[in-house]
């Protein structure tokens, strides 16, 4: 009894440290003051001057366009690279997965600076589009990851199975190799998209111009001090991200059933 | 014109610069079932996979009626192939996968309807159109790999250890059925296996293959009865192997005697090998043998008695349908044409 | 053909934006300008990295990454043992909650703590509400350790769940079995057995706890706190890329030795991440 107690009340205290600070932005940020220490009443003008405001809109829309692109730009070289990888011999195969490996053991922050240092060698404006080719790099390898071992699973011989009865390459791939890794291929798109919407550190380093995604925003929001508009923002997205967590998990469960 | 469907000339295949056949000549006629048969790493599934078109020759030529096909890629060829492992399509039912060729022919639905329907008949699995292939045993998937590769009406198929994945009962049920079916239809066969029952039962030609060499080509008769080397002799069937001289024409020494034989041309005082095949000795009493020995052991194995016999330091295996007892003294008794004689390896 | 087409893309892009960047600050690091803006090689960005000023630096960001990461472990292996043997009717549900936070975006994360943390937050608000004096949490080690350990518990708590869930309940009813009381069952059974998911969870703690310049940037200052501050204000503040590459590689080579050292102690659950590299 008491053993199911102190597991109860951990439970209770590590989600409250999850929680809380999740909950005081949410409650501040309905809070009539900038203040986030005394309650002064509630209002929806936060949520309001956020919807306003160009600045965070701007970013989202970035965000939003730069995960697009680079999540299917990476599934797209990803899943042919994959399908090109198995085929190799397993020495080259190996010593290229080793490269493939770099971003993801390296540090954002070795990543982000080697590539800045690339495109201003290169002279090339730091922008939107040295964000896309960052965000790119950083995501094939995840869909490399997930599309190849779909491929491994597949049974023996199916390409030349289908080449042996007439089909070319191409014909093969649409209609023989790529059914069976599309799981494979789904996940990594997926994986690429939250990666690119989540970045901060990468994007950081490699953008320029006025251009900023999301996390930028609220980096150099939060170090000019408290902002409502923040509380706000963060309260929606946790909703959003709530809400969806929900749906997956209601459809996985009916799967399950 | 010729009537070899399929030629390979000088074909060598390296992988890393390591050899893995080497150098073969070899032919195939229209409507021969021809089986290429060694042991696991012999080079013959390398073999068949450069007739199919998934492995290019690194020196030699490859002719399908005439033409160089060398380098013609697998879906330029008239050829189609059964996959050991039957390499069916997973997210594809039955007809769909019978069809895939079809539809790559752009053959309307309805042909298409009664050439799957036709097939599943000659494999007999009407019916199992819509069925998925997780449904199926290992031996129903052999036939659907089967009926897809026949559908295109191949030239030649080829079969990759089709039979290996089946319980011995079904194997032999399909050795049968496939060797109808080769008849029937009129289609060149190339088969590829280790098991040299299968190989004998079936053939018309065999290509007996070992370290990436020919080691013999003939048919299931010439290749069992006279083999041509101890590899082949040794791979086609448990033989006694010994050791021999070759004294002249049709007179041979082994095991410290001389024995009348019908080969000639090898020579005066050649070292040679000499091949008896434990079911052409008969065993007789003590005194009536040309040589003497002890039984000792006995195995019975289904239609005929294996037995071991010592005769001064060999061991001699036998095969008869009539026992003696472990401990026996028993006479060995050869006639002149069971004694095979083959030059020496190497 | 198709074959060798198709990685074709794939190998310009990772020779193009993995390998080059790297071999550029590798080069960066390893050269000086000469007044007619020629390059001389040098080691002298490596010595200046050894000043005792970047050397506290270093050791500072190698502390606290240790003592975020066995924090996480302390706090996050009993977790994880609770969610693996949690009623599954409610274990589904918790995990996911779990996560929840995690897929919130890191940097609204690390702003919630200083709302909280902060001279006007909310803990001085609580502070003063009992007529206490206000204090300052915000901008101290303190704070920093408390932002890697808030964003990193999920990455130590998730691989050691996975590990508990697959482990072979038969094991420990063997155990038991045999006569091991709890304890012996845990530290002789469990424990050895779910090495793979500390080793893995221990390196995703640690990692980006060492090289982070946001969270020590937003809850202690833009000073040069951290490893990863000094490259951050190298590259874009000071403009010495020499230096900061050099820096750079450093960091570099300090997570690729570790991760070798994680490797050796036998964590396969390192491997299971898609990491192969040595």
């Amino acid at each position: 009894m008491v053993n199911k107690f102190i597991r109860r009340f951990y439970t209770f205290l590590i989600f409250g440290f999850l929680y809380a600070p999740i909950a005081v932005l949410a409650v501040f940020s309905f809070n009539d003051s900038k203040s986030t220490a005394k309650w002064e009443g509630f209002t929806l003008d936060w949520y309001q001057s956020l919807f306003s405001n160009n600045y965070i809109m701007k970013s989202l829309y970035y965000t939003v366009l730069v995960a697009l692109i680079a999540s299917v730009v990476a599934t797209i070289i990803g899943t042919f690279a994959a399908f090109g990888l198995f085929y190799m011999k397993s020495w080259k195969q190996k010593a290229i997965l080793n490269v493939n490996s770099i971003p993801i053991l390296n540090p954002d922050i070795v990543t982000g600076v080697s590539l800045m240092t690339l495109f201003v060698a290169l002279n090339v404006n730091l922008g939107l589009l040295t964000m896309i080719i960052a965000h790119v790099t950083f995501c094939i390898p995840y869909v490399v990851l997930s599309v190849l071992p779909k491929l491994k699973q597949m049974p023996g011989e199916m390409l030349e199975a289908a080449l042996d009865l007439g089909a070319t390459p191409w014909y093969a791939f649409k209609k023989v190799i790529f059914p069976e890794i599309k799981p494979g291929i789904i996940t990594g798109a997926l994986i690429a998209f939250t990666l690119s919407i989540d970045d901060f550190v990468i994007s950081f380093f490699t953008t320029g111009n006025g251009v900023s995604n999301l996390s930028i925003a609220i980096y150099s929001m939060a170090r000019r001090g408290i902002k409502p508009e923040i509380n706000a923002l963060s309260t929606l997205m946790f909703l959003t991200v709530l809400v969806l967590m929900l749906i997956l998990n209601k459809r996985t469960k009916i799967e399950e059933i | 014109m010729s009537d070899k469907i399929v030629k390979g000339l000088n074909i060598t295949k390296e992988y890393n610069g390591v050899p893995v056949v080497k150098n073969i000549d070899f032919w195939v006629k229209k409507n021969q079932f021809l089986t290429i048969l060694g042991p696991s790493g012999c080079g013959k599934t390398t073999t068949l996979r450069m007739i199919a078109g998934f492995e290019t020759p690194t020196t030699g030529q490859l002719f399908f009626e005439g033409k160089d096909i060398t380098n013609t890629p697998p879906y330029m060829r008239q050829i189609n192939t059964v996959f050991q492992k039957y390499a069916l399509f997973p997210h594809m039912n039955i007809y769909e996968n019978i069809a895939f060729g079809l539809r790559i022919n752009k053959l309307n639905e309805k042909e298409i309807a009664s050439k799957v329907s036709k097939m599943l008949e000659l494999v007999n699995l009407s019916g199992f159109e819509k069925r998925s292939i997780h449904s199926l045993s290992g031996g129903q998937q052999q036939r659907i790999a089967i009926a897809r590769a026949l559908v295109n009406e191949p030239k030649v198929l080829l079969l990759d250890e089709p039979l290996g994945a089946l319980d011995l009962k079904l194997r032999k049920e399909m050795q049968i059925e496939l060797k109808n079916m080769q008849r029937e239809l009129g289609i060149t066969f190339v088969y590829v296996t280790h098991d040299q029952e299968e190989a004998l039962t079936m053939s018309d030609k065999i290509i007996i293959m070992n370290h990436g060499e020919i080691q013999q080509i003939g048919s299931p008769t010439d290749i069992y009865n006279e083999p041509e080397n101890a590899f082949v002799a040794d791979f086609i069937g448990e033989s006694n192997i010994l050791e021999g001289i070759m004294i002249r024409d049709y007179l041979v020494q082994f095991a410290e005697r001389d024995f009348t034989c019908v080969d000639k041309g090898f020579g005066d005082n050649t070292p040679i090998e000499v091949v008896i095949r434990p079911e052409d000795i008969k065993l007789v009493a003590p005194e009536e043998g040309l040589l003497k020995g002890i039984v000792k052991s006995v195995v019975f194995k289904g239609v005929h008695y294996e037995m071991l016999v010592k005769e001064a330091d060999r061991t001699w295996m036998i095969h008869s349908t009539t026992m003696e007892q472990e401990g026996t003294h028993v006479g060995l008794m050869l006639t002149p044409d069971d004694i095979h004689i083959m030059s020496k390896e190497g | 053909m198709l074959k060798k087409l198709a990685s074709g893309p794939y190998l310009f892009w990772i020779a193009m934006f993995i390998i080059v960047p790297i071999l550029m600050i590798l080069f960066f690091s390893m050269v000086t300008v000469e007044s007619d803006g020629s390059y001389t090689f040098t080691v002298s960005n490596y010595v200046r990295a050894f000043d005792p000023i970047y050397v506290t630096v270093l050791l500072r960001s190698l502390k606290i990454a240790v003592q975020a990461t066995l924090i996480c472990l302390v706090l996050g292996y009993p977790m994880a043992m609770i969610l693996a043997k949690m009623d599954p009717r409610y274990r589904t549900t918790a995990v996911m909650l779990f996560v929840v936070p995690m897929w919130m975006n890191f940097l609204l994360r690390t702003y919630a703590w200083m709302t909280i943390l902060g001279k006007n937050g909310v803990l001085n608000g609580i502070l003063s509400f009992f007529g206490l004096p206000q204090m300052t949490f915000l901008y101290s080690e303190g704070a920093v350790l408390l932002g890697m350990v808030y964003n990193f518990l999920p990455f130590m708590v998730l691989p050691i769940y996975t590990v508990l869930m697959k482990m072979d309940k038969s094991l420990i009813e063997a155990a038991e079995d045999l006569g091991g009381n709890k304890k012996t069952v845990f530290t002789k059974v469990v424990l050895p057995l779910s090495l793979p998911g500390i080793l893995s969870g221990v390196s995703m703690v640690f990692m980006p706890a060492v090289s982070t310049f946001v969270i020590s940037n937003l809850l202690y200052g833009g000073q040069y706190m951290l490893v990863g501050n000094l490259i951050e204000q190298q590259f874009l503040v000071v403009n010495d890329w020499h230096f900061g590459s050099a820096v750079a590689m450093i960091l570099m080579l300090l997570i690729l030795v570790s991760m070798a050292v994680m490797n050796k102690l036998g964590g396969s659950g390192v491997e299971e991440k898609g990491v192969n590299l040595w």
